[in-house]
């Protein structure tokens, strides 16, 4: 039994690995087929938007990023959905996965409330003025949003792939605020059979960096797993599982208060956030199966290389350039 | 492993109520969305817009959509839960007030163990949630 659900889910990392590696071209063809389906039935788009989402839902898990900042820049760039409504749904996408992983990182001690509080209520407050900004901008001139969330996701391309995160950074001593609040604590690692004791450090600076996560965030609907975890890990001292871990939690307060100010604005279209809601979810899903077999290390390069190709297409796009098509 | 050893690795409290409290709403959340969904596209209910007239609005910005189809900005949708479009949003307000709820939780179980710092963090939490959720700030009409 186990070997043939080890065959199918090599069958289906195999399929999947084909589409990886052309998924510029697969993003392409989104596109291709956005040009040319102006005429197809309303259903048309939630279903192709459903498959597209479930892919990427996959591809998020295995590459250890969340859904909504592979989510906002590719359907942005290949759909043809106004930048406001793919910047409200991402949020709601990024929101649903982080309340779905919640709870098992929680119970496993993976998660720390006591490290998220603190931080969750600073991002969480400029994320809502990352949103009201971001919506500001987008009535002033949508191609404003669109260029910086080009260039900034070529930063986020650039610091997944040159960041060297922590797997247990050494904390010599704990500063005066970190010890205040309680910021440590210890969890099981499976791996290494050991009790892994943690406690944090640059507590102030850390806090400091999430009003920048926070204003990101909301600006640009893009959920923030890729800034989190390297201010809890690399700069805090939080080992890279419990950062990896609180920062998916995190997002579930971040991303809530930028999500009501998008959909009190009025940017959640049903009919475009459903069916990529249950997507993405679906592909986490497939994607923790999938995970067993795959290589994510060369998962995580190809999804780096998608993020500077939608990252480039933004930025294209933004700047009314049509280099890209 | 010594007994301090062991409760050190144990998730506090505070953590498995919130957790509890997660599993419960989000799977709420997802069969609400899935229903009201089915509703929607079935047609059981009518929709405010109609759903062939969406592909040629979604590409405008949001002030131009809700003007052209004449749709509520804030929680103006509360009052059109007839309509199928608008029977959707019941999901996504519940995904995104879960927090909140799950927080109340977290002021409670502070205060009794008179943890006031981390009490108090839990409730500006909340006022700033709430915020976000009443619509004061940046449901700015069209």
């Amino acid at each position: 039994m186990a070997n043939i659900r080890a065959r199918s889910a090599g069958w289906l990392f195999g399929s999947l690995m084909i589409f990886v590696s052309s998924c510029p071209a697969a993003a392409a063809t989104a596109e291709q087929v956005a040009a040319g389906a102006a005429g197809k039935p309303w259903w048309f788009w939630p279903i192709i938007l459903f498959f597209f989402c479930l892919v990427l839902g996959i591809l998020a898990v295995m590459a250890g990023v969340g859904g909504g900042v592979l989510y906002v820049p590719l359907v942005s760039g290949f759909f043809p959905f106004h930048i406001d409504f793919v910047r409200g749904v991402g949020l709601m996408v990024a929101l649903a996965g982080a309340l779905a992983a919640g709870p098992g990182l929680l119970r496993r001690n993976l998660a720390n409330l006591r490290l998220a509080l603190p931080v969750a209520l600073i991002a969480s407050t400029f994320s809502i003025l990352g949103a009201m900004l971001g919506l500001y901008l987008s009535a002033l001139n949508p191609d404003i949003i669109q260029t910086c969330l080009g260039a900034t996701i070529v930063g986020i391309a650039i610091l997944l792939l040159l960041s060297k995160n922590t797997e247990k950074p050494v904390v010599n001593k704990q500063d005066a605020i970190g010890l205040a609040l309680g910021l440590g604590g210890a969890y099981w690692d499976d791996g290494a059979r050991e009790s892994v004791e943690w406690k944090t450090h640059r507590t102030l600076l850390g806090m400091c960096m999430f009003i920048l996560v926070g204003l990101v965030a909301g600006m640009f609907g893009l959920g923030a797993g890729w800034a989190n975890v390297p201010v809890l890990n690399l700069l805090m001292g939080a080992p890279l599982k419990v950062s990896v871990a609180t920062s998916k939690f995190l997002l579930s307060i971040t991303d809530t208060s930028a999500a009501w100010i998008y959909m009190n604005r009025g940017c959640v279209i049903p009919l475009i956030a459903v069916p990529s809601i249950v997507g993405l979810m679906l592909g986490s899903l497939i994607g923790v199966k999938i995970l067993a077999v795959a290589k994510p290390k060369m998962i995580r390069y190809i999804v780096i290389a998608v993020l500077f190709f939608a990252g480039l297409k933004a930025l294209d796009k933004g700047l009314g350039l049509g280099l890209l098509g | 492993m010594n007994t301090q050893n062991k409760e050190d690795l144990q998730p506090s409290q505070e953590q498995i109520i919130y957790a509890n409290l997660l599993v419960i709403g989000v799977w709420a959340g997802i069969v609400i969305l899935v229903a009201t969904y089915a509703i929607y596209v079935t047609g059981i209910l009518p929709a405010h817009v109609d759903m062939s007239l969406i592909p040629q609005l979604w590409g405008k910005g949001v002030s131009e959509y809700l003007e052209m189809t004449h749709s509520p900005h804030g929680w103006g949708w509360a009052a059109l839960l007839s309509k199928g479009d608008f029977l959707n949003y019941i999901g996504f307000a519940f995904l995104a007030l879960m927090t909140i709820f799950c927080y109340l939780v977290l002021v409670r179980g502070y205060s009794r163990q008179k943890d006031w710092i981390y009490a108090a963090i839990a409730v500006v939490e909340i006022v700033v949630l709430s915020v976000a959720a009443s619509g004061i700030l940046g449901s700015g009409g069209h």
